[in-house]
């Protein structure tokens, strides 16, 4: 207080401080965390995502058919409320951790570093994550998996890589799934889904595949099998 | 609508900041791109709800717009795109790099100390 009139002396200071840093900061760092936790181990760890219903569960069940004889294969299963995607991947003889989400809309990397903690990684060989079914919220967060892998079934429409390109444009794979529908659907067109990618300039690669068999799982086998030495090297 | 969770880790890392400087947040600016992933008026109603009852909750939030411009491995032009349309407005092309928007930063944030001996922010 001033001593000659009693008034206060304090004052406002004002400093304008930059720093251009990632909103999703936090989230990056536990991602990394996680993806040098995988590395250590050697899991590749794939990050699926796409709409609810294109096929994820089905596609993982497909794959674990082809793969459970050579591969070590564990799946975290992101679900709104139910355990049944866990459950239908038990019965394939896969262990599977649900993370039940209630009522958000993606998984974040912490999330998955704290079922990281239930997952014997040395018995690991590939880890699916199969996220929230959305094409908008799961394309912000880094979860610490190797590959996005964004699944696009037929009866969705081939202009969905233009109706969401934040997605797409995450994606290191695009499968193009139900393609047994295509005889049903001639709406689509893959031509167009491809050309769709490219709007939004993306180079990504894309497999035409059912999960009910055929070389299109084939495919996609093989780039598992690729990928997974890439991670092993 | 996941910007509730981006609005909670924007209200984490800046009560750091605040703690760090032990200084007010008065504003908060963000820069944040079409390609984002991330609604900015979704963001604006969402983030009173995350700073509510924290020291935050009178600091007011900025958002600055970047726009998409991308370079064309075809012909070189610098040229404004859509989220929906990223070819080269120039030629065409499809074959084209990112330049910006996709931001999702704090990009700075304004503070202020009430101080009595003159002594400068930290």
């Amino acid at each position: 207080m001033c001593a000659t009139c009693g008034c206060s002396t304090a004052e406002i200071k004002h400093q304008h401080l930059p720093l251009l840093t990632p909103l999703l900061a936090d989230n990056d760092s536990t991602a990394s965390h996680n993806r040098e936790h995988l590395d250590a181990h050697g899991v590749l760890a794939i990050n699926l995502m796409s709409s609810p219903g294109a096929g994820k569960t089905t596609l993982l069940e497909a794959t674990i058919q082809r793969l459970r004889s050579r591969k070590r294969i564990f799946v975290v299963e992101g679900d709104l409320a139910t355990e049944n995607d866990a459950r239908r991947i038990r019965a394939q003889g896969v262990p599977a951790i649900q993370i039940t989400t209630g009522n958000a809309c993606h998984l974040d990397a912490a999330m998955l570093h704290h079922a990281l903690h239930d997952i014997p990684l040395a018995e690991v060989d590939l880890l699916f994550i199969e996220n929230v079914g959305n094409l908008v919220c799961p394309a912000c967060f880094d979860l610490g998996a190797h590959r996005n892998v964004v699944l696009l079934s037929v009866p969705e429409g081939d202009d969905k890589p233009e109706k969401y390109p934040v997605m797409f444009r995450a994606a290191d794979l695009v499968l193009i799934t139900k393609t047994d529908l295509l005889e049903h659907i001639p709406e689509f067109d893959v031509r167009r889904a491809e050309r769709s990618l490219q709007t939004i300039a993306s180079a990504v690669s894309s497999i035409e595949m059912s999960s009910r068999g055929g070389p299109g799982l084939d495919a996609w086998c093989e780039w598992l099998d690729q990928e997974s030495s890439r991670v092993r090297a | 609508m996941h910007e509730i969770s981006v609005c909670m880790a924007i209200v984490a890392q800046v009560e750091r900041i605040s703690r760090q400087h032990d200084a007010r947040v008065s504003s908060i600016t963000l820069k944040i791109g079409p390609l984002s992933g991330v609604e900015p008026t979704l963001l604006e109603r969402a983030y009173p709800l995350a700073a509510a009852g924290t020291p935050l909750a009178a600091a007011r939030l900025i958002i600055d717009r970047a726009p998409i411009r991308v370079r064309c491995k075809n012909c070189g032009a610098e040229t404004i795109a859509d989220p929906n349309r990223m070819v080269c407005a120039s030629c065409g092309d499809w074959h084209t790099d990112l330049l910006s928007g996709d931001e999702l930063l704090l990009a700075s944030v304004e503070l202020e100390r009430v101080t009595t001996s003159g002594a400068p922010l930290q």
